[in-house]
C-alpha cells in the first residue's frame, strides 16, 4: 500500500516539469543569539516528496524548516519556498503549517471548530462570508483527524495529542498542496500517532509535499521516501530512510542510500523497493553523506 | 430609569456607558487571548500625559488624549515585537513616564492643577458634554468595525503569531491595528470609568464570560453583552445611590466576574460528567 501511495509523487521530478522545488536552500547558515545553528545546508525537496528532518535537540532541524518558511533570517545563503525567497512568497494558501507546540495558546477559549476554520485565513477575502466550501473543508479536516464529534468542544478541554491532531487539522483546512510539521509526533498517544500517519499517508497519495521534523519516525516510517539528518547543523546523511531512520548514519564509508540498512530485514526490502531513488535532490546531498560516513561518527546524533 | 432620561446630562451619560460598554470588551477579547490583559493599563497610564497636554496648549483633552494614546500603543507594540524579556521592563518604564509626564505637564499649564486630572484618571460620566458623545460615538463605530472585518484575522494572529505569518497574513499591521484600536477604546471609556479603571471594562466581562463560555465568538459576544449590563447598570445605580459612577461601574463588573466564578464552575462540573466516556 505504501509503495503505490508513493509512485505517483517519486515519479513526478523524472517528468522534468517546469516547477520550481517545493523547498530549496542553498549554504544556508542561520545564527540565533551569535551562536551558530546552521551551517552551510544544501537541501532541495521537490513538489510530491515526502522528507522527514531528523536529529537530536539542538541539530538546528526546527531551526531548518523555520528559516525555509522565512520565520527566521538566514545569516547568509538563500532560501526558497516554490521558486520565490520566503520574503516574496505570496502564495501562502500553498503552505500548511503545523507548529510544534504543547498546546493550543490564548488566553480566551476556542472551540475545536473555531481553530480548524481559522486554517481557512489564507484562502478568504477580508470580507467574504463563511461559504458552503470553507464549511466542507473544516468539516473534512475534522474528520480526518476523528475530532469531528467533539468540533464544538473547547480546544483545552483536549488531551495534549489531540490538540496536536487540531493543529493538523488547521492546517488540512487551509487545503495547501505542501505540508510544513514541526515535530507532530512529539509527546502524542498512540492512537494520535497511527492517526496522523493516517492523514499523511492520504496526503502522500494525493501528490502533496510533506517536510515533517522528528525526533523519530515512530509509525511514520514506511510513509517516509527521504530522511535528511541533522547533526551540529549540518546535512550528515540525505537519502532513504533506513539509515537515518535508526537514527545515524552508515559508519562503513558508503553513501548510506547505497547500502541496505543493516539489522531491520522489512525496512531493507522496502528500500529495495523503491530502488534507485530518482529524486533530484539526490546528488547535492551525496557529497554530505561522503564527508562525514568517512570520518567518526557523530556524536550525539543518536540521541 | 424614565426618571434618570428626564436629566440631559444622564441621557449622555447612559449613551456614552452603552458605547463603551459595547466596545471595550470586544477588543478586550483579543488583547486577553494576546495575554497581553495589561495592555489597556499601560496605554491609561500614558493617555493621562495625554491629557495634560491638552489643557497645556488649549486643545481639547479628548483629542490629545488619542494622539499620544496611540503613539505610546505603537511604541509598546513595536517594543513588544522585539522581544518579550526587554519589552516587560520598558513597557513599565513607559507607564511611569506617562503617569509622571501628566503630573508634571498639568503643573505648568495654567490654572491646571492634581485635581484637574482626577476627573480623568477617576473618570466623570456625568461632565459628558454633546461633543464628547459624538467623538466616543465615532471612535467606537472604529473599533467595532475593525472587530467586524478584521476579526478573523485578529484571531489567527492572537492564537499564534508565527503561524499568522505562515498563512500570509500582514502581521505587523495587525498588530499595530490591535493596539491602536486599544488605544482609541482607553480614550472612550477615560471619561465613563477613568483612567486608571479603564482597563477592567476590557478585561473584567472577558474573564467573566469565559468561565461559561466554549467558543472564542461566544466569549465576545457574551463580553459585550455583560460590559453593557456593567455601565449601564453601574451608572443607574450610581445615580440613586449618589456614588462615584466609575467605581461603581467596575465594582459591578467584578461582581458578575464572581457570580459567572461559581456558576462555570457548576457548569463544567456538569459537562464533563457528560462528555467523559
Amino acid at each position: 500500500m505504501t509503495r503505490s501511495a508513493q509512485a505517483p509523487g517519486v515519479a513526478r521530478p523524472r517528468q522534468a516539469p517546469p516547477a520550481p522545488p517545493a523547498f530549496a536552500m542553498t549554504a544556508g547558515h542561520v545564527e540565533l543569539d551569535g551562536r551558530p545553528v546552521l551551517r552551510g545546508i544544501d537541501l532541495r525537496i521537490d513538489a510530491g516528496e515526502m522528507v522527514v528532518v531528523l536529529g537530536a535537540n539542538g541539530s538546528g532541524k526546527s531551526t531548518l524548516i523555520r528559516a525555509l518558511l522565512g520565520l527566521t533570517p538566514m545569516s547568509s545563503g538563500s532560501a526558497e519556498l516554490h521558486g520565490v525567497p520566503p520574503a516574496r512568497f505570496r502564495d501562502w494558501h500553498r503552505i500548511g503549517y503545523v507548529p510544534q507546540r504543547l498546546s493550543v495558546g490564548g488566553g480566551v477559549p476556542a472551540t475545536v471548530r473555531e481553530v480548524v476554520a481559522s486554517g481557512r485565513v489564507a484562502r478568504r477575502g477580508r470580507l467574504r462570508r463563511t461559504s458552503a466550501a470553507d464549511r466542507a473543508a473544516v468539516a473534512r479536516a475534522l474528520d480526518a483527524v476523528g475530532l469531528a464529534g467533539r468540533a464544538g468542544e473547547p480546544v483545552g478541554w483536549l488531551s495534549g495529542g489531540q490538540q496536536q491532531r487540531v493543529l493538523i487539522a488547521r492546517a488540512l483546512a487551509g487545503e495547501p498542496d505542501t505540508f510544513v510539521m514541526d515535530e507532530p509526533t512529539a509527546g502524542v498517544d498512540a492512537e494520535s500517532q497511527g492517526l496522523l500517519a493516517a492523514s499523511l499517508a492520504t496526503l502522500v497519495k494525493q501528490g502533496r509535499t510533506v517536510l515533517l521534523v522528528a525526533h523519530e519516525l515512530g509509525p511514520l516510517e514506511p510513509l517516509v521516501t527521504r530522511s535528511v539528518l541533522l547533526s551540529g547543523g549540518r546535512v550528515v546523511h540525505d537519502g532513504l530512510p533506513g539509515a537515518g531512520g535508526s537514527g545515524r548514519p552508515s559508519a562503513d564509508g558508503h553513501a548510506p542510500h547505497d547500502v541496505p540498512p543493516s539489522g531491520d530485514g522489512a525496512r531493507g526490502e522496502q528500500t529495495d523497493g523503491s530502488g534507485c531513488h530518482p529524486h533530484p535532490g539526490r546528488e547535492q546531498a551525496r557529497p554530505h553523506a561522503y564527508d562525514v560516513s568517512g570520518g567518526p561518527l557523530n556524536p550525539g546524533a543518536g540521541q | 430609569m424614565i426618571e434618570m432620561l428626564q436629566y440631559d446630562f444622564m441621557t449622555r451619560a447612559l449613551l456614552a456607558a452603552l458605547l463603551v460598554g459595547l466596545a471595550a470588551p470586544a477588543v478586550g477579547t483579543f488583547v486577553v487571548q494576546r495575554r497581553l490583559a495589561l495592555l489597556g493599563d499601560g496605554i491609561g497610564h500614558v493617555a493621562l500625559t495625554g491629557v495634560a497636554l491638552g489643557f497645556l496648549t488649549g486643545t481639547a483633552p479628548v483629542l490629545t488624549a488619542i494622539v499620544v494614546a496611540v503613539l505610546g500603543a505603537v511604541t509598546i507594540e513595536l517594543v513588544r515585537a522585539r522581544g518579550r524579556t526587554t519589552g516587560d521592563v520598558a513597557l513599565a518604564l513607559l507607564f511611569y513616564g506617562g503617569i509622571a509626564g501628566g503630573v508634571l505637564l498639568i503643573g505648568l499649564a495654567p490654572g491646571g492643577s492634581n485635581s484637574t486630572l482626577t476627573s480623568y484618571l477617576f473618570g466623570s460620566i456625568s461632565s459628558v458634554t454633546g461633543q464628547d458623545v459624538w467623538v466616543i460615538g465615532v471612535l467606537a463605530a472604529f473599533v467595532l468595525g475593525v472587530v467586524a472585518v478584521f476579526g478573523r484575522e485578529l484571531f489567527v494572529l492572537c492564537q499564534d503569531e508565527e503561524v499568522a505569518k505562515v498563512s500570509g497574513l500582514p502581521v505587523r499591521f495587525l498588530s499595530l491595528l490591535i493596539a491602536v484600536t486599544a488605544a482609541l477604546t482607553v480614550v472612550i471609556a477615560m471619561r465613563v470609568v477613568g483612567l486608571l479603571l479603564v482597563s477592567a471594562l476590557m478585561v473584567v466581562p472577558v474573564a467573566t464570560s469565559q468561565q461559561v463560555t466554549r467558543g472564542f465568538t461566544t466569549t465576545m459576544l457574551l463580553a459585550m453583552l455583560l460590559g453593557v449590563v456593567a455601565t449601564v447598570g453601574g451608572l443607574t445605580s450610581a445615580f440613586y445611590a449618589e456614588v462615584a459612577p466609575g467605581a461603581a461601574i467596575v465594582l459591578l463588573a467584578l461582581a458578575g466576574f464572581a457570580i459567572a466564578l461559581v456558576v462555570g464552575r457548576f457548569v463544567r462540573r456538569g459537562r464533563a460528567r457528560e462528555t467523559t466516556p
